[in-house]
């Protein structure tokens, strides 16, 4: 299936250089970092002190609120300290410290979890410790309970990786392919789901072809289908996805539960599919190494808490001087002042720049050539929005209708004058918010 | 084994990719689209051209460049963007006019029209355009000394009218639509002929520098009414042998109707940025630029015309706003 309707949309060059990159498993590092937030939410609270003893996939952070989701560790070792440290989402946040003894003892308590209702299903899905691993990064679980449970009946696996550099998701589709399936079907079956749809660029044939093999296979391509989407930039945001597929119109602060849908990610579905068949949870994310700076570009599995700079260095380490280093795509991801960091659950990419790519271009005089606005999903009016955050005009703000951004970057990239839009965007909602308060 | 960890590296604000157009990219593109206009005009009126081109280019760069000097601000003289309007500048006047005139020219627009307003994006006015009626106002008998082409020069007549002075006398011959479309007839440097304009604006139309929308909805428009008129009106003896049809093609083809529509109507920060604004402003244009030619005092109307739809984009840009933002209220439920 394809679309037939499209949102306005930007042509980002793709830079898909990993796509035939099979993910290869790292050698476990010598130190891991894990922090105790790792998505969005309430942190967690560390389970263990200094010297404790830890196993692979032994609970090490958890906290008891709705929004949020366990952690484990990624290795055996000793636990060696709990640091603070700037965490990826702004604010100080705890970071447990182990020593690995690279014997990857796994821990005595894995067992393939028993679903016999949704409700176990659900609480095998926090219990996998599983989140939105395209980025997002919204605890798993929650999604698969949602309020209206009987009115959701479609499920889209958002697979579009939209994201330049990123090839991750193509691998899992292509690799992983049998526990997304089996992760889609549990979904399916729990939560009554009629229809399933995985949303994939065309730039990734082989992924789409793979699939359609598979469902046809399997019987299932009565209720799985894969829907292709234009290669161009931001065909994988939520909003868009909801809206390319199924033509509901999906506004800001709207779930696609309400619309019935329930929407997730395709290596997070995969990682479901993975937890309910084995019972080990989330702890080797495949994390896309790419950039300029990057002596060979991989897709690597890595334990959660890798060091960025021991990832890099399974890669080749870095071929020239870096500037810069993102962690996630180059459209949203977000930069890191230190490589000493540990990754986390939804890092899908790490993309070191070297001097020239890695420098922020100089902003010059907008030229009112409205590119900005012909690549906006909604849209919206940038130029203006950004004329009326510069004069603190909240009624404009919100009649321009600034709360449907969605921070996706495409005015910025297309900007001719380099103004920084998507901040200025971001900072003219705080203004709206406070203003409302 | 000791690790040398990378704790200095650039933060900041995505996203972290961009496109590889920026302004002066820009401003290139649309100076590399006036180059076969600029080979016709050479060919037709002599190297004069070349220099008069040469000088208005310099003249605004320079300008801007002291501008921003005395003012203390960032330079951006090399941004192309007053190359761009010396170029302009140079297309909209006769090949014989004095440099001095044309230098003035530059200064009005450079210094006057954009600097004075706040720089580049800031001026409510397109500073070539500008430039052109100052200097037709108050250098009126060399802003209309045409010199004929240099085919058809000979030892005593060198100048003579223009198309649109023929049609507004009712005097002499009208050129072939032929040769109007090719620029071997009178006029400004720049707007004689046809073809090399329309190639330059397919150029940014398929680099997406323009939209396409203001400049059809422009020369469309001058078409229509032309029309109407003539079938309404009549054809004039001096255009006896065009016919209706004929008359409507020649008003699309005379004067700066195709420099205007393709490279002034479609300056970004003057004209309107919503599609529903572009299409009243090309119509605006259209309309006004012929009441001006078969009713005003002057025989040419296009500069007049896109000055005032400039001074009247605010509030096009008002209006088209607020349209869009109704559409979205049904659309999205009142916040
Ligand atoms: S960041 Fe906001 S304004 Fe910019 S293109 Fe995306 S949604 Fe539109
Ligand atoms: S893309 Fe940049 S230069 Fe063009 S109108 Fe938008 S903000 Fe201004």
């Amino acid at each position: 299936m394809s679309q037939k309707k499209h949102l306005n949309s930007a042509k980002t060059p793709h830079y898909k250089n990993t796509a035939n990159c099979v993910a290869v498993e790292m050698p476990i590092p010598d130190v891991v970092r894990i922090a105790m937030s790792h998505n969005i939410g309430k942190h967690c609270q560390p389970l263990v002190k200094k010297g404790d003893e830890v196993k692979v996939g032994q609970l090490i952070g958890d906290v008891d609120a709705f929004i949020s989701a366990p952690i484990y560790s990624s290795v055996s070792g000793v636990v060696t300290g709990i640091e603070t440290e700037r965490g990826g989402m702004g604010g100080e946040v705890q970071v447990v410290v182990i020593e690995t003894d690279k014997k990857q003892e796994v821990y005595e308590g894995i067992a393939v979890p028993e679903v016999n209702s949704h409700a176990d299903f659900v609480k095998a899905v926090r219990a996998s410790g599983v989140v939105g691993l395209g980025g997002a990064s919204f605890p798993t679980h929650v999604k698969y309970n949602p309020q209206n449970l009987e009115e959701v009946d479609t499920l889209i696996i958002n697979a579009a990786e939209c994201e330049p550099f990123i090839t991750c998701d193509n691998r899992t589709m292509i690799d992983d392919a049998e526990n997304l399936i089996y992760g889609m079907e549990q979904i399916m079956k729990w939560l009554d789901l009629k229809q399933g749809y995985v949303g994939i660029e065309e730039n990734k044939p082989e992924a789409i072809a793979n699939l359609d093999r598979l469902f046809k296979e399997k019987g299932l391509d009565d209720r799985m289908h894969t829907f292709t989407l234009q290669s161009r930039y931001p065909k994988g945001a939520e909003r868009v996805l909801v809206y390319e597929i199924t033509g509901k119109t999906m506004n800001a602060g709207v779930l696609p539960a309400q619309l019935g849908i329930i929407l997730s990610n395709v290596t997070t579905v995969a990682a479901v599919g993975a937890y309910l068949q084995t019972g080990m949870p989330y702890i080797l994310k495949t994390v896309t190494v790419d950039g300029d700076a990057i002596a060979e570009p991989k897709n690597v599995k890595a334990p959660i808490g890798a060091t960025v700079y021991d990832i890099v260095q399974f890669c080749g380490g870095y071929k020239k001087p870096v500037k810069k280093i993102v962690l996630g795509g180059p459209m949203m991801g977000r930069t890191i002042a230190s490589d000493a960091v540990g990754i986390v659950k939804y890092n899908s990419a790490i993309l070191a720049f070297g001097e020239e790519m890695g420098a922020f271009p100089k902003e010059t005089a907008c030229i009112n050539c409205a590119r900005c606005h012909s690549v906006c999903a909604f849209e919206l009016m940038p130029f203006a929005l950004a004329a009326a955050y510069e004069q603190k005009d909240v009624d404009k703000l919100k009649e321009l209708r600034v709360m449907q951004c969605m921070e996706c970057g495409s005015c910025s990239f297309i900007c001719p004058a380099h103004r920084p839009l998507i901040f200025m965007n971001k900072l003219g909602k705080g203004l709206v918010r406070e203003a409302g308060n | 084994m000791e690790k040398n960890y990378n704790t200095n590296l650039l933060v900041g604000q995505g996203p972290h990719i961009h496109t590889t157009l920026d302004t002066q990219k820009t401003m290139l593109m649309v100076m590399a689209a006036l180059a076969p206009a600029l080979v016709v005009s050479t060919v037709v009126f002599g190297p004069r051209v070349l220099l008069l081109t040469a000088v208005c280019i310099i003249a605004s760069v320079a300008f801007e460049a002291c501008w921003n000097v005395l003012m203390k601000k960032e330079q951006t003289a090399m941004d192309l963007s007053a190359a761009l309007t010396g170029t302009l500048i140079a297309f909209n006047v006769p090949s014989g006019l004095p440099i001095w005139i044309a230098i003035i020219g530059c200064f009005v627009a450079i210094i006057i029209v954009k600097q004075l307003f706040g720089g580049l994006g800031k001026n409510f006015v397109n500073p070539a355009i500008t430039a052109r009626i100052v200097l037709f106002i108050s250098y009126a008998t060399a802003m209309t000394t045409w010199p004929l082409p240099k085919a058809q020069q000979t030892a005593d007549v060198v100048t003579g009218a223009t198309p649109l002075g023929v049609l507004a006398e009712n005097a002499g011959e009208l050129p072939s639509n032929v040769s109007m479309f090719i620029g071997t007839i009178g006029g400004s440097m720049g707007e004689v002929s046809a073809i090399a304009l329309l190639i330059g604006g397919a150029f940014l139309v398929w680099k997406k520098i323009i939209s396409p929308i203001i400049p059809a909805c422009f020369i469309g428009t001058v078409f229509v009414i032309a029309l109407i008129y003539y079938a309404a009106a009549g054809v004039p003896e001096c255009a006896a042998d065009k016919g209706v049809f004929g008359m409507a093609i020649f008003h699309i083809l005379a004067g700066g109707v195709m420099l205007g529509a393709i490279f002034m109507a479609t300056d970004y920060v003057t004209t309107p940025t919503l599609t529903m604004g572009k299409v009243i402003f090309g119509v605006g244009c259209g309309v006004l630029t012929m009441v001006i030619r078969l009713w005003g005092a002057y025989p040419e109307g296009v500069s007049f015309s896109i000055l005032l739809m400039n001074i009247l984009t605010p509030l096009i840009d008002q209006l088209t706003t607020k349209q869009m933002v109704k559409k979205y209220e049904q659309k999205e439920g009142a916040k």
